[in-house]
């Protein structure tokens, strides 16, 4: 009970992480039709510009100042680079934003080294949110903080005692990504700004004649895109490690969720980011292969096929291909996603 | 006869120079002494300076070229040492480019380590130029490839290895544990590739011979260098029941995973190979102080002359040495070269070969003639505050790797299954 406990806000706290970063993609290509390769290296842009701030001034003014200069960053990019080449078309944009990825890469690699840096969440954000208390007596409690070592220790033999802490740090992942939905949702659906950036994308000769400035327009939601993934990369990089090679790694999986929750779709997006997390994460725990499957129904396997590697795969070991696994699926029963509304 | 009579008058002349010099005094000494004076022998070190690993590398190469300078001037040979790094992006195909270059700049010594994946190609290409092209022998020295198949299946005669192989690592490993009473079920977490199942095979096999109360309450391999969020690993270890940890993970996927393992509220102890490497120290800060422990054939605090160079080369570098068997190389291909009386590869390798003599760290080494495995001292050290003691701080952490056992070479030491065929 207490490990599928913590496997859950595992797994929803890492889903969290990847709403965060998927959300500005999904924004940029709701919008603007535009496919960003470069979005996980502006999370990776965050994570390092955070570090720069947090190591003059603290913590919590590059939580606020970084999504902002990587917001600006990318309003630039969109302005000098980006809007040159709109007008020949798709190819010619995802092929831009995938060199800046390359430049962005060498450039953090020239600025801030190639090795990792030490960027630590505040002290007041170090150590656990909550613990969880499982007792085989007392069953399962949930205290704030840290719990007392005492609680912690078994007094008798047969009584088996786990404490499992949650780390404040995802706590705080959880609620900056939560908020983050809302304020986004909010926007989009309930303000005259957010009115005129979806119409932005439909019909823009139309927004235009009425005397809004649609470059502009895109420029701000490219902005936004780019700081909303620097925000991400505040908190994954102070919650993991920030590295180089941080927007590599997260860079193919934002892809999986924004196809799995359907292009352009918010709530899609929220939804894929947590099913791939939860999936992920509990994954991890099962040591279960092909052959023990086999077994489960009664077929007793050969010597060869026994000692297969393939068949000898377990569940945990195939955990991270997972969700690439689910892209290929439902890119072949539902091409639009999950909640996506676009063909194809 | 006439001509064998010249070459013989000639020898007597040389001689008698030789006299005379040795008669003038000191300067002759010198001449003998180093009978290579003034040859150049070149290498090329053939490892990432880019990617994943490109950090590990790049330390790697100045470290050579900040000893290749050291032993130029100071090796009994009187050689002079001479590095060119070039960058293999951790691929087998780069790797061979960079052989052909090496072959065609007549280079005779090649220098790798980071991946047995590139070593065993790289071996089998040298095996099969060398065969060909006599006279043209290619030696490999290997710095860090720890897969024991080199030096077992796949051992050659022009390959040899200077840092301490799995096997070697885990009889250490497990020596130590065995001592350690509190330790009763061990869960094994490897990275998905050669390395960490070999790890986790040779683990399990010691682990039987030693200690066989220590239950195995868990395994698992996970993908090189894919897994941001250790989390799910830590809850899974923790359920277990696992008082220890073993595994082979470098870089990423050991800071991550003793990151995880302190905010998920594991206790237990970690058995690792590489916690001193580029990086590490910094992602592991505080976390695991006293809990994170190393086998390997050196540490932060060896010392003596070792302790003089690690902070000369901090002060050039602003960076940690840490690849100790770099010094070895160094130190053995001298001492070879000075017996042979040449930098050929072909009479340098029956010298290297059953090479024994007293490091400048880590007191005897001994070059096994049978596999061309490097019989060394091993030592698990700790990670813990630096202190009085134990001073010196990797990556300026306030941390240090302190020793806590050193097993002399016959205890680590395995036996090989090595057939070598050497050139008659």
């Amino acid at each position: 009970m207490e490990l599928f406990t913590i496997s859950m806000l595992n797994g929803l706290s890492y889903g969290l992480l990847l709403f965060m970063l998927s959300s500005g993609l999904t924004l940029i290509f709701s919008m603007m039709g535009v496919l960003n390769f470069a979005h996980a290296s502006f999370y990776m842009l965050g994570a390092y510009v955070a570090y720069s701030i947090a190591r003059l001034v603290g913590f919590w003014p590059g939580l606020v100042l970084a999504p902002l200069v990587v917001g600006v960053l990318g309003a630039l990019f969109e302005r000098t680079c980006l809007r040159k080449v709109h007008k020949f078309g798709h190819v010619p944009e995802l092929l831009t934003t995938f060199g800046l990825s390359y430049v962005i890469l060498e450039l953090v690699q020239l600025i801030w080294g190639r090795t990792a840096v030490e960027f630590r969440p505040p002290p007041s954000l170090q150590g656990p949110a909550f613990t969880l208390v499982n007792s085989s007596v007392d069953g399962l409690q949930v205290l704030w903080g840290a719990a007392p070592d005492a609680m912690c220790r078994a007094t008798d033999a047969a009584v088996r005692v786990v404490c499992s802490p949650f780390p404040a740090t995802r706590g705080f992942m959880m609620v900056v990504a939560l908020a983050m939905l809302v304020s986004l949702w909010l926007l989009l659906t309930r303000t005259r700004v957010g009115l005129v950036i979806q119409s932005a994308l439909t019909h823009p000769e139309m927004v235009e004649a009425l005397g809004h400035n649609v470059p502009r327009v895109f420029m701000l939601v490219f902005g936004a895109g780019a700081a909303l993934a620097g925000l991400a990369g505040v908190i994954g990089g102070s919650t993991f490690v920030t590295e180089p090679a941080m927007a590599a790694t997260v860079g193919s999986v934002i892809f999986v969720v924004v196809v799995v929750g359907g292009m352009g779709s918010l709530a899609g997006a929220f939804v894929a980011s947590l099913l791939i997390g939860v999936i992920q994460t509990f994954a991890v725990a099962i040591d279960y292969s092909v052959l023990d499957l086999a077994r489960l129904v009664g077929w007793q396997p050969g010597a060869q096929a026994a000692s297969h590697s393939l068949l000898r795969l377990t569940v945990s070991q195939v955990a991270p291909i997972l969700p690439y696994l689910f892209l290929v699926l439902i890119l072949i029963f539902r091409p639009k996603g999950l909640l996506g509304t676009r063909e194809g | 006869m006439n001509i064998g009579s010249i070459s013989a008058s000639r020898r007597g002349f040389t001689l008698g120079l030789m006299g005379a010099a040795l008669a003038a005094g000191s300067a002759g000494a010198w001449a003998q002494a180093k009978p290579l004076a003034g040859q150049t022998v070149k290498m090329m070190w053939i490892d990432p300076l880019s990617g994943l690993m490109g950090p590990v590398g790049t330390n790697q190469l100045k470290s050579l070229q900040f000893f290749a300078e050291k032993f130029s001037a100071t090796n009994p040979a009187g050689v002079k040492f001479e590095v060119i790094g070039m960058d293999n992006k951790l691929s087998p195909t780069e790797s061979l480019n960079h052989l052909k270059a090496a072959i065609d700049q007549g280079i005779r010594y090649v220098l790798q380590g980071n991946g047995s994946s590139v070593a065993i190609p790289l071996i089998d290409a040298i095996n099969k130029h060398n065969e060909r092209n006599p006279g043209k022998e290619i030696i490999f020295l290997n710095t860090a490839a720890v897969d024991p198949d080199l030096t077992n299946s796949k051992c050659s005669y022009w390959h040899f290895r200077f840092d301490a192989d799995t096997s070697m690592k885990v009889e250490a490993m497990t020596t130590f544990i065995k001592g350690q009473a509190d330790i009763k079920k061990v869960f094994l977490l490897n990275q998905n590739y050669s390395h960490g199942q070999q790890v986790a095979r040779y683990a399990k096999d010691a682990l039987k011979r030693k200690r066989p109360d220590i239950e195995i309450v868990g395994e698992d391999l996970h993908p090189l260098a894919q897994v941001r969020d250790f989390a799910p690993y830590i809850a899974k270890i923790k359920a277990s029941g696992a008082d220890s940890v073993i595994t082979g993970n470098w870089g990423s996927d050991l800071s991550l995973l003793v990151k995880a393992a302190t905010e998920g509220g594991f206790n237990g102890k970690f058995y690792t190979y590489y916690a001193g490497v580029t990086g590490t120290p910094t992602a592991l800060g505080n976390n695991g102080a006293g809990r994170v422990y190393q086998v390997s054939y050196n540490h932060y605090n060896m010392g003596g002359q070792m302790d003089t160079w690690m902070k000369e080369f901090q002060a050039k570098y602003s960076d940690d040495f840490y690849t100790g068997s770099i010094i070895r190389i160094f130190e053995t291909l001298g001492a070879a070269m000075a017996k042979a009386k040449s930098t050929d590869p072909v009479k340098v390798a029956p010298a290297l070969e059953g090479l024994k003599l007293t490091s400048t760290f880590g007191g005897e080494v001994e070059m096994r003639k049978a596999d061309h495995q490097l019989q060394q001292t091993l030592y698990i050290s700790v990670w813990q505050k630096a202190d009085a003691k134990y001073p010196y701080s990797p990556e300026k952490t306030g941390m240090t790797l302190a020793p806590v056992a050193e097993f002399a070479p016959y205890v680590s030491s395995t036996p090989t299954s090595c057939q070598m065929v050497r050139p008659s």
